[in-house]
């Protein structure tokens, strides 16, 4: 415990309505609540107190109220309290601060400097309840042309297509590995990418066993730094395969996953003993270049027999235009990019808040540099990091995005309240966590419900505003920047997005 | 479409992997001769796919003892033969030169190589084994989860970076001669035995950085190093009974393939390094 810290958040506890049910005592991982039977009291700690919320919405009587506490220190715009709390912790360790989540600090989200489009009188809207809307996109390299042959009125294409992975809706949820998240979340989004016909990540955590055969062709598996449960058939039984190079939360950086943390059965899915550390290099080893990142690809084709597309993700950084089209020349069928915004388990808080470029800009030079080199079709581009809503998933779209990772999102829907506290491995919410008392709390048959019901709620939501552009297959909205227009924003980031202004 | 430099030049877009490549039927019928479970393939001239292509081609025939003949520097030998169902483990001999990722990803069978391997020896490989009679380059056994490799002679940088064991699965790398930096490093797992045979009498190993970051598995080195050599998160011990027995194992094994007074071998000096916490990078954060 640290010594002269402030409690972040204030509890009150309204006497007359707590039934001493000790609700609260119960859900709170991070032992905040505490009953004293002598005095029949529920008494706090709040410096324990990471405002997740749980105890609040649990109480039968609504007698708890979890507050910020705002900055008690003089008021300082250079010297904000966390500033402060954080140089006091480390004063006291000398350790590195980490955080989970996503970046929070105020940096410009261009999602919401930017309106889209709808017909009026010269062109008809389309009501999709009524009317065909294609939301179907396939993932994967497409070919330069398409020789199609007309033979006794039997259509065949003659061209050599590369594999593609067909989803129902332009949303796949991002990397979360068994070990970040719990089996139960995990399982939670393998359901429901099975159910709706999208896809899943396993991050660099492996794909246990059993759900190879039932889930695989719903699976992007991530083959990283430190290979972690990469075999042949881990592979094969995948339908997309992801090199990891970077993620938006921590560009540059590699993971560890705390040795407590590796139980029995994330050791058997990872393939390493329990209780060791895994760590994830910053580096893939054998990848130095271009050539090298190529090396890998055509390795991992290999040993797929050519039958899977390979993805490569990348952090979104400085010149990363020029780094995805080294990708796609190095023979990546998809491209992931990970913004600002993108969030993880865990990571320093220095490199989460500080490191990285916005996923909007990013995208936008991407895919139209891709365009201008004649070659955006060799690939499908996945945007990541901080798509909140259906909206944002229609101007990433509009911005050159085939389709979107979401992953903050996905955690939102099982009941994460972004406390950003992945790291501890208290969650209470039994997302972010191994510890089984904690983990019981979700139930992938109601929670995978729940991401079924997201992936719903906005592709119908996308449809209704495919529509309104009079538009109807998402594929004619890709990079179609005309839909886009912005607002509030500098020439030079509307230069950067390939955006006119409102008005124009 | 602009054709460049004679190359196949698309927008300034070359495939150096998939462009050009010959149909398998074409290429097996040309450079495949099959008798009995016995295979020879001819890889003069073919690209890095075409080979395996004709290499898939050849196992699904049935035959279980290959020699591809004329290899250079085609990448990947090895990496395209999982084969989910009926799985039967091939001998592949190859000889002259394989190129990158020699083995990467194998899945249990055995290649001997008689020539120099390049870098990327076994990448990720499951099980299985692999003997070259020559050196090979850089990261060698980088992630090797199981099953055996043995080079003869030198090997490059990061030999057996972030190697793993889990349970049954324990990787082994036996090396001849001599290392470069950076071996073992990340090292979470499995056996390396390095030698140092290719060194004149007392001259020391010149790696520096061994075992770098390494927190599992164990290196078994003969000759000198120097402490200033290893990595701080390495510990260097002298070989207990147990230790020995699996030190003369794989040296006769090594003997069994190359040649060599095993006797001879073992009576040199070994240490071993292992790493000196599961958790070398446990205490960096403040929570």
């Amino acid at each position: 415990m640290y010594s002269y810290l402030l409690p972040e958040f204030m509890i009150e506890r309204l006497e007359n309505r707590c039934i001493r049910c000790r609700v609260c005592e119960r859900q709170c991982a991070n032992k905040v609540h505490e009953y004293d039977g002598e005095l029949d009291k529920l008494f706090s700690t709040e410096e324990n107190c990471v405002g997740c919320q749980r105890c609040v919405v649990l109480c039968p009587t609504n007698a708890l109220y979890v507050r910020p506490r705002v900055s008690d220190y003089r008021p300082n715009s250079s010297w904000t309290r966390d500033k402060m709390q954080n140089l006091k912790k480390q004063a006291e360790t000398g350790g590195v601060i980490l955080t989970g989540s996503g970046n929070d600090k105020p940096y410009r989200i261009y999602w919401d400097h930017l309106v889209l489009n709808a017909s009026q009188v010269t062109n008809p809207s389309i009501d999709p309840l009524r009317e065909p809307m294609e939301l179907k996109t396939f993932l994967g390299r497409k070919p330069d042309t398409l020789k199609i042959n007309f033979d006794e009125g039997e259509v065949k294409i003659e061209s050599e297509l590369h594999p593609n992975v067909p989803i129902n809706t332009p949303i796949v949820f991002s990397a979360m590995s068994y070990g970040a998240i719990s089996y139960q979340a995990y399982k939670s989004l393998a359901i429901a990418a099975k159910e709706f016909g999208t896809l899943f990540n396993t991050g660099e955590g492996g794909l246990p066993v059993h759900m190879r055969k039932e889930f695989g062709n719903n699976t992007i598996v991530q083959c990283a730094s430190g290979r972690f449960g990469v075999d042949p058939e881990y592979l094969n039984s995948a339908r997309i395969i992801e090199i990891k190079i970077g993620q938006g939360a921590k560009p540059g950086i590699g993971g560890h996953l705390p040795g407590e943390k590796v139980s029995d059965d994330i050791a058997q899915t990872r393939m390493i003993p329990r209780g060791t550390d895994a760590l994830s290099p910053a580096p893939q080893h054998d990848i130095y270049s271009i050539e090298d990142l190529s090396m890998l690809i055509y390795a991992l084709k290999e040993a797929t027999n050519y039958e899977k597309p390979v993805s490569v993700k990348i952090a979104a950084v400085h010149n990363v235009a020029a780094i995805a089209s080294g990708i796609v020349r190095a023979g990546a069928d998809i491209v992931a990019i990970d913004g600002l915004r993108g969030g993880t388990g865990a990571a320093p808080l220095a490199t989460r808040d500080n490191v990285g470029i916005p996923l909007e800009l990013a995208l936008a030079a991407v895919d139209k540099r891709l365009r201008q080199e004649g070659i955006r079709h060799k690939c499908s581009i996945l945007a990541a990091g901080g798509i909140r809503c259906s909206a944002d998933v229609i101007k990433a779209i509009a911005l050159g995005a085939d389709a979107v990772y979401v992953g903050t999102a996905a955690l939102v829907a099982m009941g994460c309240t972004l406390c950003h506290k992945c790291y501890t491995g208290k969650c209470n919410w039994g997302i972010c966590t191994q510890d089984p008392y904690l983990t019981k709390r979700l139930n992938p048959e109601i929670s995978s419900k729940k991401l079924i019901n997201l992936l719903k709620g906005w592709s119908h939501e996308i449809q209704e505003m495919l529509g309104g552009m009079g538009i109807n297959a998402i594929e004619s909205l890709r990079g179609n920047r005309e839909h886009l227009r912005g607002v509030g924003l500098e020439e030079w980031e509307l230069n950067v997005l390939g955006v006119k202004g409102a008005g124009e | 479409m602009s054709r460049m430099n004679g190359m196949n030049v698309k927008f300034g877009y070359r495939d150096n992997f998939l462009g050009d490549i010959r149909p398998v039927d074409e290429l097996f019928a040309q450079n495949v001769i099959i008798e009995g479970n016995r295979g020879v393939i001819n890889a003069q001239g073919m690209r890095h796919k075409e080979i395996n292509d004709v290499l898939r081609e050849t196992a699904k025939k049935g035959v279980t003892d290959i020699t591809v003949n004329n290899v250079f520097g085609q990448r990947y030998i090895g990496t395209r033969l999982y084969f989910p169902q009926n799985h039967k483990p091939l001998t592949i001999e190859i000889n002259k030169f394989p190129g990158n990722d020699l083995g990467a990803f194998l899945n249990g069978h055995k290649i001997i190589v008689n020539g120099n391997a390049q870098d990327g020896v076994g990448n990720t490989m499951d099980d299985g084994e692999i003997i070259v009679h020559g050196r090979a380059g850089d990261v060698v056994a980088m992630s090797m989860r199981g099953g055996k490799i043995f080079i003869r002679d030198n090997v490059g940088y990061r030999t057996a970076i972030h190697m793993k064991e889990y349970r049954d699965k324990l990787p082994v790398l036996v090396i001849g001669g001599t290392a470069q930096d950076f071996l073992g490093e990340y090292m979470a797992g499995g056996i390396v035995i390095l030698l140092g045979l290719s060194l004149k009498n007392g001259e020391p190993h010149r790696a520096n950085y061994i075992g770098t970051g390494m927190h599992g598995g164990v290196i078994f080195l003969r000759g000198n190093v120097e402490q200033h050599q290893l990595g701080k998160e390495v510990g260097a011990r002298e070989l207990d009974d147990a230790d020995k027995k699996i030190v003369a194992k794989y040296v006769h094994e090594y003997c069994s393939h190359f040649g060599g007074n095993a006797e001879e071998i073992l009576s040199g000096r070994f240490i071993k390094l292992l790493p000196v916490s599961l958790r070398p990078y446990g205490k960096i954060y403040a929570y």
